[in-house]
């Protein structure tokens, strides 16, 4: 079974007096366990169709079923359970609390969902320890390098063990070398069974995955799943 | 999210903006603080106005000279205008009433007191044998007026503590005589202190026979009349028959005045009740305005943090936990902010007890319970619209703010 299922997903914005089609009648499948990435120049649509995969925005038209289930139809108090115990977000400008240390940051979902401190304890300290953190537990964002707030920032994404990772230019504010590392940590968390997204620019980047989607005017324009040859 | 991470969550963020917290915790202090003080200094001058009254004595109904009730036109005045003055007699009269325990005239005058080269100027209270236990007054040494023929004077004295202070110094004062106007006296007794009381220093106060006083100051009227009821039922009853006793006496005439302690009391105690009530009014409008500051404080957080509203909902919050987490912050900012206020105000208070140790100033405990739950109350109010607008962000507006 397909862990995403889009069929004929809109999204209009209205801009001044003009409606702007950003998602057009949009189908896609996704199975459970793959590395896509979404490619395509600005404007093509490719962060619209990651927020409503995050379920942050709502279609104008057509259904997303996740795991099976209708979530375009659910209440925002649905929807954010969802958010909280199936999708993890990874960003661009790895959006971390400032006033908040790596190790608070990291269990930040677990306590939103209100799991037990002394779960959040343990969990963040596997995790500080699998991301290679353990020595930056209590250094607040401003402390650590681009490299090391994206990882805090995956480890976030990560630590209530979602079915899927959205990622938004993970590798955007980074240098060459770093951005390789958290490409490395990612693909590893793929290899582990998670569903993962990635919207990039980066052609290079794209090739690593799977399978490759490129969008245009809110269509998809080339799916390498179903390409010839 | 559980309670205890949402006040944890809820005080960081207040922590992590740390000038626009103080500054409305400071506001709402000031506006604690403000109420604590103005009903200390409110119900202060209450209770120092009935602790003067009820220093006057127990049970007591004071007769005055002259009317000054308003009980209209008066034909009787129109006939005959000078009243009546009040005479030895008249008090002796009252004696015989059932519901009277004891009476004491009261004849006032300025004289000088001297005694081996010291003189000074004092205030003399022509009185009999009772006027000490009408009001409450004890003796610290020597005896009590002679219980005598209230118009025969003997030539004695009962002065003052302070009075005895700066005359004899620590000589024995009773038993010497002192020259009280053109007269010569024996001190007989040395009163206690006891401080201020309703305008009349005991401490500098000579009280001589009655008739003597009058004698001294060459006038035959009084100033005012005591009478102890019987007891605090008794009070309205002495009240009404001695009206009625000195108005036969005077020919029909209603021309004393008749007051009882109680209603003294009961106005005094009302009227600035009302004003410590009016003052607590005005100062609840500076928390008002805290609990606006607070609200605005709070809708700037909201601007200032919608990238983390959307960071926050995008990890799963749920629109309730981010109103609680804003609601906490606002009621945290109010309370601290009240808690540093009442603590302020207290402070102020026992400052100003300091600065005038005869004031009472002492906040009531209504004011205080009421100035902390409107501080509360008003920053939680105003808190519920800022948390209501942190909840309604659209997590994907909210995310690309940040």
């Amino acid at each position: 079974m397909a862990l995403i299922e889009l069929s004929g997903i809109e999204r209009r914005f209205l801009l001044g007096d003009t409606t702007v089609n950003a998602l057009n009648g949009l189908d896609l499948q996704i199975d459970a366990g793959q590395y896509v990435a979404v490619m395509g120049p600005s404007g093509s649509g490719k962060s619209t169709l990651l927020n409503l995969l995050g379920l942050l925005d709502r279609p104008n038209a057509g259904s997303y079923r996740l795991e099976g289930r209708d979530v375009t139809t659910l209440s925002p108090e649905e929807q954010a359970t969802v958010r909280s115990r199936r999708i993890g977000f990874v960003f661009q400008s790895f959006h971390l609390v400032p006033r908040l240390t790596a190790a608070e940051n990291i269990a930040l979902p677990m306590m939103l969902a209100g799991i037990a401190p002394a779960e959040r304890k343990q969990r963040v300290a596997q995790a500080l320890t699998d991301f290679g953190l353990d020595k930056r537990a209590d250094h607040k964002p401003d402390q650590l390098s681009g490299g090391q707030r994206q990882r805090v920032a995956i480890a976030r994404a990560t630590i209530m063990q979602p079915a899927l990772i959205l990622a938004d230019e993970p590798t955007g504010n980074l240098d060459r070398h770093t951005g390789d590392e958290v490409v490395h940590l990612l693909e590893a968390l793929n290899s582990q069974g998670v569903t993962l997204i990635v919207v990039t620019h980066d052609p290079a980047l794209g090739a690593r995955a799977g399978r490759q989607l490129v969008m245009e005017d809110g269509r998809l324009k080339h799916d390498s799943a179903h390409a010839p040859g | 999210m559980r309670l205890a991470d949402t006040l944890r969550f809820a005080r960081d963020a207040a922590a992590g903006y740390p000038v626009r917290t103080a500054l409305s915790v400071l506001a709402m202090s000031i506006g604690v603080a403000a109420v604590v003080i103005l009903t200390a200094l409110g119900d202060g001058a209450r209770r120092y106005v009935v602790g003067q009254f009820s220093s006057l004595g127990t049970n007591l109904v004071i007769v005055l000279p002259g009317r000054s009730g308003t009980g209209g036109f008066n034909p009787a005045n129109a006939i005959t205008s000078t009243p009546r003055d009040l005479t030895i007699d008249d008090a002796a009269s009252l004696r015989r009433l059932p519901s009277v325990r004891r009476v004491a005239p009261l004849a006032v005058g300025t004289s000088e007191i001297a005694h081996g080269g010291k003189l000074r100027e004092a205030m003399v209270a022509g009185s009999t044998a009772e006027f000490i236990p009408i009001r409450n007054f004890e003796l610290a040494q020597g005896s009590p007026l002679p219980d005598e023929d209230w118009n025969r004077g003997s030539s004695v004295a009962i002065i003052g503590a302070k009075l005895r202070q700066e005359i004899f110094g620590t000589e024995p004062a009773v038993g010497q005589l002192v020259r009280v106007g053109d007269r010569r006296l024996r001190v007989i007794g040395v009163l206690k202190p006891l401080g201020q009381g309703l305008g009349m220093n005991t401490d500098e106060l000579v009280i001589v026979p009655v008739s003597l006083a009058q004698a001294m100051f060459n006038s035959n009227t009084l100033f005012r009349i005591l009478i102890e009821a019987n007891s605090r039922e008794a009070i309205p009853a002495a009240r009404t028959q001695s009206l009625e006793l000195l108005k036969q006496r005077h020919r029909g005439e209603e021309d004393v005045t008749v007051i009882t302690q109680d209603a003294v009391l009961a106005t005094f105690d009302k009227l600035l009740g009302a004003l410590t009530l009016a003052v607590a009014g005005i100062a609840a409008i500076s928390l008002a305005v805290a609990g606006i500051l607070v609200m605005n404080v709070m809708l700037v957080a909201v601007t200032q943090r919608t990238g983390e509203i959307g960071l926050l909902k995008a990890l799963g919050a749920s629109a309730d936990t981010i109103r609680l987490a804003f609601l906490a912050e606002a009621a945290m900012l109010s309370g601290i902010g009240a808690l540093l206020g009442y603590l302020l105000g207290q402070l102020g208070a026992f400052a100003l007890r300091q600065a005038f140790p005869v004031f009472p100033a002492y906040p009531p405990d209504w004011a205080v319970i009421a100035g902390l739950s409107t501080a509360l109350a008003t920053g939680l109010l105003f808190g519920v619209m800022p948390a209501r607008q942190a909840a309604r962000l659209e997590p994907v507006l909210a995310l690309m703010k940040h």
